[in-house]
Order: structure tokens, then C-alpha cells, then sequence
């Protein structure tokens, strides 16, 4: 054991009487990290729902992630190589924000107690907060495993049949009503945090950013159950453009 | 329900938390007490008629009566609030409900000592101008930017009331948080070009996880203070530069 990490053991300060830095860079990376994965949330759903432009959309968009204007016929490893990236990205956040969860029974009950009598709405959402983002431990974590595992297995037959003849779809309306409502709260909560804009007028415009999200985000999980079950038959069978006309 | 009389007084009713923490006998328990409303009517005057002609065992606080000395703060219907610059005609049911401030020192009934906290509070933050260069008191002081020194005077105007924190979810889950009064505390010495500290002075105090760092915006600090401080952004001016130290 170093000296050094002695010093900061006894007296929480380092051998020149000063405070970590540590604490910083951890706020700071927990915003940061919430950020990109906002970000990319944004995206990916918009993407995800192509499906409501039709299948041929769906499939271009996905053929195009494979980088298939470079490698004839794409190359999924793409896809998983993204979707690790989310991932430790995922991970790195989850870490972080865990050490702000209600850490026992009494800390737990003081927000409750506190939040019903306050009955205030910023004091509520945190509640939203760590609900969803206890469940995405679970959720994003099998997401994101399927995606890194199966990267070939994307495109409007492929990811309906997993949706609807592999019964994934619980975990994915859980997961999408999770992640919207917690990247939400969580944008909120970072415009405030770091003052970057007004708040009356940022919560109105995330409302309703979320209820487009969460909009769209329906819409094509049904579209995605509505294919499934049409191709329940022929389970397995990939999407050509061809064979679609 | 609510009987009316001539001249215009409605019957409420104030229910008040009861117990004292000191006495071993003493259950936590609520009292109802109703009174004639009058034109007008504040809690402190409610209160004060309570104690006078009704149960001279109740304890509360109040000094100024006039929202200046900040020790009225109690729970008002589950707002953290000043009870002498609330009127009881606010609310319209006629009931209202007093609770102690939470996260601070129970003394008994609505009575808390905010004084332990917000002593060691100014301590804890250093909440003073602190200014090391050698200063010639036979010249006039440098003078302030006029602007600045209202940013300045504005975050002054707290009182100490305790309502920030006991309005706050991360104080009630970690009594160790120094809470939007200590942080306000500092933001307003950062700003002040009388004193001399760096932000590396400032982060030794407040760069931790019971600091700055502790805050996780619930607002209640924001939503409740009762002067409407700034808080929310003296908070985030905080943070920012807290960040930028290392
Ligand atoms: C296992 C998954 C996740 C867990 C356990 C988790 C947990 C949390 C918790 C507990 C907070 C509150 C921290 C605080 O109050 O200071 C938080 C904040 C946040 N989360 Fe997550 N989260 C997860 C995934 C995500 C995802 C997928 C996104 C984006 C789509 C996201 C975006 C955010 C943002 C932007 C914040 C605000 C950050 C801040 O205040 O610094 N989180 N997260
Ligand atoms: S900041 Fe506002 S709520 Fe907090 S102690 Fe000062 S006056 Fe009271
Ligand atoms: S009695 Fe002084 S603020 Fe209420």
C-alpha cells in the first residue's frame, strides 16, 4: 500500500492537505456519460422507428449501418462494434449514477416520506429516475448483449421475428418506456444541473419531446409486432428487397 | 361545515405537531385547534392567539414577524414556509397542518434550532471575506462594479431560515449535505472581489460529495426559499467551476 493512499485513508486529504480531485471528475463524467447516451437514445429510436416508413426503409438504414457503400452487402460487425461502444459507455454511466441511489432502508424512506409530503414535482421525478434506471440494469443490459451477439440478426423480418415470435416484446415496451422517461428526467436534470437553460421552458419542450418519443416508439413496436406475426410462418427468413416486390 | 360569522370570520382549524423530544413521557402526537379566522390573519397571529387564549404549552418561534429574521420557518400543509408571512386565508379549506422543519434539531413541538446547523455551517464553508494582501485602511476601498455588487447584496438577503434545506431530498437522505444555504454562502464570496480566495481554495470546502458535488437538483432548495433566491443558479455557478479546478 502506498504512503500517499495512507494519508488520504486517515485524514481524507492527499500528503499536501488537499482534497481529491476524484469527486469532480466523477460528476462530471456522470453528466457526460448521461449526455452521449441521451444523445445517441435520441437517435437510435428515430432510426429504430424507419420501420413506419416501410420495410425497405428499415432495411436500407440498417444495410447502411453495416456500411454496406463500403463492403458489398454491409458488414454487421459494425453494429456490434456501435453497440459495444454503447455499452461501456451503459456501464460506465450505471456505475456512476449508483452512487447516488438511495444507499439503505432509511435513506430510502426519508425521500419517500419527504416526497409525499413536499409534493413537489422536480423532487418527484427523481423517483422516475431511479426506478428506470434500477430497470435498465437488467433491460439495456440484455439489449444491448442480443445486439453484440446477433448483429446480423437486424432488419424488418429478423428484428420482428425476435420482437414477436421470440417474445421479446415485454422486455422491449418495458425498455422503451424506461429509457425515454429516464433520458428524459435525466435532460431535465442536466439543464438545471449545469445551468444551461431556462427551466420553465425546458421541462415544457423535454414533456413534450418525451410524449413524441414515447409516440413513436410505441407506434413502431407495434409495427414491429404487426410483421412478426404476419411472418410468424416463415420464421427465420431474411428480408430481401427483391423478394419484397 | 365551516361556520361563518358576522363579521366575516371563518372557523379553521390549525392542526399542530406535538411532542417534546426531551421529555420521556412526551408521545409525538397532532392537536387540533380551531379558531375564528379575522381579516388579514397570519399564522403567526393564529399561533400567538393559540398560545394566549387556548394552550400556553405550545412551542413555536418568531422574532421580526415581518419575513426578516428567518426564525417562523415550519412545515405549512407539507410546504416548508415562514409562518409569519403566511396567511391563513391561503387556504380555502380552513384546515392547515404545522410540522416542525425537518432536518434539523427537534426542540419541541414547532420548535427546532436551525442556530447549531447554520453556525457550523458558516464555519464549515468559511463564510467570510477572507483577504490575506495587506490592506491600507487610510485609503478608500477599491470601488465595486455597481452591477456586481447587487449580484452581490441579492445573495445577502438570506436569512437563514433553513427552509432550502429542509425543502431538500439529498438533506433529508444525507444530513451531512451542506445544502443550498452553504453553497449560496459560498457562491456569493466567489463573486466578491473583496475576498481573494481561488476556486482551489473554494473546492478544499466545498469539492466532495457532501458539498457541491452532493446537490442532485431536486430544486426544493429553488421551489421554497422564501427571500427567491437564485439558488438553482448559484448552484450550477458553483459546480461549473468546481469542475474546472481539476
Ligand atoms: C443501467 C442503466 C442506468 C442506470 C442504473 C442509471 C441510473 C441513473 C441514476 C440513478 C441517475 C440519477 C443520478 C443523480 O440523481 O444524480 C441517472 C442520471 C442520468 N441518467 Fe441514467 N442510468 C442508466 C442508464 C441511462 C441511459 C440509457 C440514459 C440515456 C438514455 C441515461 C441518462 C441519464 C442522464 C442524462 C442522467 C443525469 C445525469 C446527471 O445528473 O449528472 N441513463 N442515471
Ligand atoms: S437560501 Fe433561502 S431558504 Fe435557504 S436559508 Fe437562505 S433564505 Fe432561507
Ligand atoms: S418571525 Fe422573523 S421571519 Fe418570521
Amino acid at each position: 500500500m502506498q504512503k500517499n493512499h495512507l494519508i488520504e485513508l486517515l485524514t481524507q486529504k492527499d500528503n499536501r492537505k488537499k482534497k481529491s480531485k476524484i469527486p469532480a471528475r466523477l460528476d462530471f463524467l456522470q453528466s457526460a456519460t448521461g449526455a452521449v447516451l441521451v444523445l445517441f437514445i435520441m437517435f437510435h429510436l428515430l432510426f429504430e422507428s424507419s420501420i413506419l416508413l416501410g420495410k425497405d426503409a428499415m432495411y436500407a438504414l440498417t444495410k447502411a449501418f453495416e456500411l454496406d457503400f463500403v463492403f458489398k452487402g454491409g458488414e454487421p460487425l459494425f453494429i456490434a462494434f456501435l453497440a459495444f461502444g454503447v455499452f461501456v459507455v451503459f456501464i460506465l454511466h450505471a456505475l456512476l449514477a449508483m452512487r447516488k441511489f438511495p444507499s439503505s432502508y432509511r435513506e430510502y424512506s426519508a425521500y419517500r416520506l419527504h416526497s409525499q409530503m413536499i409534493q413537489h414535482e422536480d423532487t418527484s421525478l427523481w423517483f422516475i429516475q431511479i426506478t428506470t434506471g434500477f430497470m435498465m440494469f437488467f433491460l439495456g443490459s440484455i439489449h444491448l448483449y442480443t445486439m453484440m451477439t446477433q448483429p446480423d440478426k437486424i432488419g424488418p423480418f429478423a428484428s420482428a421475428d425476435r420482437i414477436y415470435s421470440d417474445t421479446m416484446w415485454p422486455m422491449y415496451l418495458l425498455l422503451l418506456v424506461s429509457v425515454v422517461l429516464h433520458a428524459s428526467v435525466g435532460l431535465y436534470r442536466l439543464i438545471i444541473k449545469w445551468g444551461w437553460g431556462e427551466r420553465q421552458k425546458s421541462k415544457w419542450m423535454i414533456k413534450a419531446a418525451t410524449i413524441f418519443y414515447l409516440g413513436i416508439g410505441l407506434v413502431s413496436l407495434g409495427a414491429y409486432m404487426k410483421i412478426g406475426y404476419e411472418h410468424r410462418g416463415e420464421y427465420g427468413k431474411r428480408y430481401t428487397v427483391e423478394a419484397n416486390r | 361545515m365551516h361556520r361563518v360569522y358576522e363579521d366575516g370570520g371563518r372557523e379553521i382549524v390549525l392542526t399542530i405537531f406535538r411532542h417534546n423530544p426531551n421529555d420521556e413521557d412526551s408521545i409525538p402526537h397532532f392537536q387540533d385547534y380551531p379558531i375564528i379566522e379575522r381579516p388579514g390573519m397570519t399564522l403567526y397571529i393564529a399561533l400567538t392567539q393559540i398560545y394566549t387564549s387556548m394552550d400556553h404549552d405550545v412551542s413555536f418561534d418568531f422574532v421580526c414577524r415581518a419575513g426578516i429574521c428567518g426564525s417562523c420557518a415550519m412545515v405549512v400543509n407539507g410546504k416548508p414556509r415562514l409562518a409569519c408571512r403566511t396567511l391563513t386565508s391561503e387556504f380555502s379549506e380552513g384546515k392547515i397542518t404545522l410540522l416542525p422543519l425537518p432536518t434539523f434539531q427537534h426542540i419541541k413541538d414547532l420548535s427546532v434550532d436551525t442556530g447549531t446547523f447554520m453556525n457550523a455551517m458558516t464555519k464549515r464553508v468559511e463564510g467570510w471575506i477572507v483577504n490575506n494582501s495587506p490592506q491600507d485602511i487610510s485609503t478608500i476601498e477599491k470601488p465595486i462594479d455597481p452591477e456586481l455588487s447587487d449580484e452581490i447584496f441579492e445573495l445577502d438577503r438570506c436569512i437563514e431560515c433553513g427552509i432550502c434545506l429542509a425543502s431538500c431530498a439529498t438533506k433529508v437522505m444525507r444530513p451531512n449535505f451542506v445544502g443550498a444555504v452553504g453553497l449560496n454562502r459560498v457562491a456569493r464570496f466567489s463573486l466578491d472581489p473583496h475576498d481573494s480566495r481561488s476556486d482551489e481554495e473554494f473546492y478544499e470546502l466545498i469539492g466532495d460529495d457532501e458539498g457541491i458535488f452532493g446537490c442532485m437538483s431536486f430544486m426544493g432548495c429553488q421551489d421554497h426559499c422564501p427571500k427567491h433566491l437564485p439558488l438553482q443558479k448559484q448552484i450550477a455557478y458553483m459546480r461549473n467551476k468546481m469542475v474546472k479546478v481539476c
